[in-house]
């Protein structure tokens, strides 16, 4: 672990290290459906960090072993690219660091997929970090929820996440690499309907007192990333929707053209 | 691969119901811990030998922690830290569901990286302090937690065992002997008869405090294995005395609102504080009938 503590984390300006402020989120972008083979994947921009995730299923499970009589069995796998992030060489299979994140995105869709509608399948997610500058398991969670909406898999809610560190006093939003490695930092995910906390990891000291501001924090930053993610959603499907209307119109009255078909194909 | 037995339907109905009428299968209250016995070996036999070993049982849960130094030489980044290295092993003994061959689950993992950062990463050895020449040799201390038996919640007490170990554990007394040959310099460790040893610097106590959710909104403190196997998901907390939150890992298990986890968060504050207290006085009375050094 490199220790950079001659970044200087708010200056007198009250700005961050990349000129933010400290509700200020990093630029995000959401791509949907960038595999063709998967059943929904998404890729997720937060800042420099991106990671792709794909979901196939609900399917037949692989191992007749992992099937669940009366819900849907969730798995996942994490990679990290080897270019992702300087220093660290390909993370495989077995790392326990990835391990973990597999296990915290599970837990973290576990109560929200209504996988009793699924019974006896299978979903997968495979998570693929392409580019890490902080935040990589935040940025995973929200790419997955996109994922599994680009796969039509039903849920209660969006799940939102966001890293909150503390300077001082003063709680951070969405930590970039050089702040995380610098200042305790908790990561939150919550079902932005209810305000209410699905995950909530920390692994830095913090006195008691400050926790429930950093919460409250995150939670209402969770808020705004999900009326950002919600705006994607909907601009997604409203093109789709448009595609299909123009596709059915043509058939109702009698068949297609092939011409027409490529120019409403583009 | 084996794996626990699942609770058959009849019985967790009645964990169930039983738990929302407010009682336990073993009696205890929702909010009520097992009864915490914390075991050093016979000081008579092993005064000095018997440092830094010590066994915990929660319940039906044990585990042993066993604390060994050595002297190594630094790491090349970091010339001025000695080393702490945990390394917790579960094996069939502890239960069925642990076969220890092949794959290690992903269970383990979260245990063992669990213990990890709630002793190492938050910083409750000084590491500096066991530093013997700066770029020349460090202590490198080892933490042994062997899982013995597993009835739930390993993690409170691998954890209230692990520090209880480090607490108690003295390490040699250490010197640097130079030659006049000029030949390579000596480093004498003295037998503990020779010279008393030294216990550790220790920064803060952390201790994991472990809550399973059930259906319904129900809060369990220290759930056994059967309750946990019925929970949504289980919240760790790891706290100090001085009321400092070093880890929280609630994953998974019903969403809950800011204001309950806080309620959680201040409740585990009175629990540490009380395990805290109950381990401050095992090692106490350790002390006092173990002899270590004689004036």
């Amino acid at each position: 672990m490199a220790s950079s503590s001659r970044v200087e984390i708010l200056n007198e300006g009250g700005l961050r290290v990349d000129g933010r402020r400290p509700y200020e989120l990093r630029s995000v972008s959401m791509t949907f459906s960038p595999q063709a083979h998967a059943d929904g994947s998404a890729t997720m921009q937060q800042g420099l960090t991106t990671v792709t995730v794909s979901v196939f299923g609900p399917r037949e499970p692989r191992s007749r072993a992992n099937a669940i009589h009366d819900r849907a069995n969730l798995v996942v796998e994490v990679g990290v690219a080897g270019w992702s992030q300087p220093g660290v060489g390909q993370r495989n299979r077995g790392d326990k660091r990835l391990t973990e994140v597999g296990a915290t995105i599970r837990q973290t869709f576990e109560p929200v997929i209504m996988s009793h509608l699924y019974p006896r399948s299978e979903i997968s997610i495979y998570v693929q970090v392409l580019g890490s500058d902080g935040g990589i398991l935040p940025t995973a969670i929200n790419a997955t929820t996109l994922a599994l909406i680009d796969a039509g898999v039903a849920m209660t809610d969006y799940i939102t996440s966001l890293s909150v560190g503390l300077h001082l006093t003063q709680p951070l939003l969405d930590l970039s690499s050089p702040e995380e490695s610098d200042i305790p930092y908790l990561v939150v995910a919550s079902l932005p309907g209810t305000g209410k906390v699905t995950l909530a990891t920390l692994e830095t000291r913090i006195h008691v007192d400050r926790f429930e501001e950093m919460l409250a924090v995150g939670v209402e930053g969770c808020k705004i990333l999900k009326a950002e993610m919600e705006g994607e959603v909907k601009k997604r499907t409203g093109t789709m929707v448009e595609r299909m209307k123009l596709n059915a119109l043509p058939d109702r009255a009698g068949g297609m053209k092939d011409s027409d078909r490529d120019i409403l194909m583009t | 691969m084996p794996r626990d037995i699942p609770v058959p339907t009849i019985n967790r109905s009645f964990v169930q119901a039983a738990l929302e009428k407010g009682h336990r299968l073993d009696g205890r209250r929702p909010l009520e811990r097992r009864r915490l016995l914390i075991q050093f070996p016979d000081p008579e036999e092993t005064s000095v030998s018997g440092l830094g070993r010590v066994e915990v049982s929660l319940g039906k849960t044990k585990v042993l922690a066993r604390v060994s130094a050595e002297l190594t030489n630094p790491r090349s980044d970091r010339p001025f830290e000695g080393l702490l290295s945990i390394t917790s092993e579960i094996g069939p003994l502890a239960g069925e569901a642990f076969h220890g061959e092949g794959r290690t689950t992903e269970e383990e993992v979260i245990l063992t990286r669990l213990l990890e950062k709630a002793i190492r990463r938050s910083e409750a050895v000084d590491r500096e302090a066991l530093c013997v020449v700066a770029g020349e040799k460090v202590w490198h201390i080892k933490l042994h937690i062997h899982f013995l038996s597993s009835d739930g919640n390993l993690i409170d007490a691998g954890c209230l065992a692990g520090m209880t170990a480090l607490r108690h554990f003295r390490r040699p007394e250490v010197e640097r002997l130079d030659r006049d040959d000029g030949m390579a310099a000596i480093w004498k460790v003295y037998p503990t008869d020779e010279r008393a040893p030294v216990p550790l610097s220790i920064h803060h106590t952390p201790l994991c405090v472990t809550f399973a959710y059930l259906e319904g909104n129900l809060l369990l403190l220290d759930p056994t294995s059967q309750e946990s196997q019925i929970a949504s998901g289980t919240l760790t907390l790891t706290l100090n005395a001085q009321r400092e939150l070093c880890v929280l890992s609630k994953a998974g298990g019903n969403p809950l609102g800011v204001e309950e986890l806080m309620k959680v968060v201040t409740l585990g504050v009175d629990v540490v504080r009380e395990m805290t207290s109950e381990m401050e006085s095992a090692l106490k009375a350790d002390e006092a009938v173990r002899i270590v050094d004689v004036r």
